[in-house]
This record gives structure tokens, C-alpha cells and sequence, in this order.
């Protein structure tokens, strides 16, 4: 299945790019996502823990994926 | 109640028109704006950036539990995204209610609850030259 991956902020800069589409197995979690992204080349300067919205809602990295989902890292939050 | 991820200047004024009302007899805003210095480095602007319609949403959301929580219906909210300069307002908060105790509660619950859960970043202008994304709030109280 494919889902939608976005990337913001200091995820978005360090790694080139805004939007992806990944393919995931049938049952892959939000977890596997943010696994994916962490071994892409330059993640490692990147803040460590960031949160996950599915459907831009904050999810927890077991949270089982649809196809289609819109996958969100969300590194530390610096409104106000 | 409103609130709003704009990228355009806040227009205060509005936002205190839009609470008003004759049963209200405490009017509060809150304005938060770019200042000069950050940890110590002398900063000449900042860019704010958002996943705009997750910001929305949960910005609505933290107004509603506001107005929930508090029984106050006057809120409105904007925050702003794009490039600042010093002293420009990157949020601002109204809240007007009968009586100010609930209207100070509601605006410090919307503003403490924005800076941990509203997927927004900033990016910040140094003097030197440099640059660097801000990151303090690790938003644990979001996590599930």
C-alpha cells in the first residue's frame, strides 16, 4: 500500500523535500514511517524524537496505517 | 469564536471588535510579537512556517475546549506565518467574558496549549548571518 508522507521544517529542509509517497506493507504502522525517514541520509542531525499525525491528527507510533493515510512527522513545535 | 493561521498582519484591532459585546465586562488581549534577542544571539527576523490545515484544526480545537472549560464564548485566535521582523505580532488572542477571571484563564490555556500542540515552526534571523529552526516545545502533552 501507499501512503503520503509529509515533512516540515528542519525535516523538510535537511532532507530535500516537502512530500513523498512510500510503499508500506498492508499492516505497517506510523512508526515504520518515521523509521523509514530517520535512515534517510542527513536524518541523523535531526531532532531525534518527533512526533506523528495520521490525518492530521498526533498519533502514537503503533497506530496501524491505511492506504492513502497522509503521515506527518512533526518535529518540536515553536508556535507563539 | 474564530481562530485562524494567517499569512498577512494580525489586525488587532478587529480581533477586539469581534469579542465585544454589551454583556462583557472584561475585554483581554494578548499579543505575542518577535523580539530582539533569543538565548542570547541577537536576532533581525524570523519566518514562520506551518502544516496550515493541521494548525487550523487544532487550533480550533484548543478554542473550543477553552470555551468549554472556561464558559466563555468571545475567543478569537490568529496566528501568523511568514516573514516577521522585530516587534511584528506573530499571535494574537481576545477573549472578552462577563467577568475577567475566566477571560484571563481562557487566554493563558489558549496560548500554553498553542505552543505545545500547533504544528507550527519558526526559523530564526541571526545578525551573523546565521539561521536556525526553534525547537524548545517537544509537545509531550500532545503525545498519545
Amino acid at each position: 500500500m501507499t501512503v503520503n508522507v509529509l515533512l516540515f521544517a528542519s525535516y523538510a529542509e535537511s532532507l530535500g523535500t516537502h512530500q513523498f509517497e512510500l510503499e508500506l506493507p498492508v499492516g505497517a504502522t506510523a512508526g515504520d514511517v518515521l523509521g523509514h525517514i530517520q535512515s534517510m541520509p542527513g536524518a541523523d542531525r535531526l531532532p531525534q524524537n518527533p512526533l506523528v499525525a495520521v490525518n492530521e491528527r498526533y498519533a502514537r507510533k503503533d497506530k496501524t496505517l491505511e492506504a492513502g493515510d497522509n503521515v506527518a512527522i512533526i518535529p518540536p513545535v515553536a508556535g507563539g | 469564536m474564530r481562530s485562524a493561521v494567517v499569512d498577512r498582519a494580525i489586525d488587532i484591532a478587529r480581533l477586539v471588535a469581534e469579542v465585544a459585546s454589551n454583556s462583557n465586562g472584561a475585554t483581554l488581549l494578548f499579543i505575542g510579537t518577535v523580539r530582539d534577542v533569543n538565548n542570547g544571539r541577537a536576532i533581525t527576523g524570523m519566518e514562520y512556517s506551518a502544516y496550515q490545515s493541521m494548525a487550523e484544526r487544532e487550533l480550533a480545537d484548543i478554542v473550543a475546549e477553552a470555551a468549554t472549560k472556561f464558559e466563555i464564548a468571545d475567543i478569537v485566535v490568529e496566528h501568523r506565518i511568514g516573514t516577521l521582523g522585530l516587534g511584528d505580532a506573530s499571535v494574537a488572542i481576545a477573549v472578552a467574558h462577563p467577568h475577567r477571571g475566566p477571560a484571563y484563564e481562557a487566554s493563558r490555556y489558549v496560548i500554553e496549549q498553542l505552543k505545545q500542540r500547533v504544528p507550527i515552526w519558526k526559523l530564526e534571523h541571526y545578525v551573523d548571518g546565521t539561521r536556525e529552526w526553534v525547537g524548545t516545545s517537544v509537545g509531550t502533552r500532545a503525545a498519545v
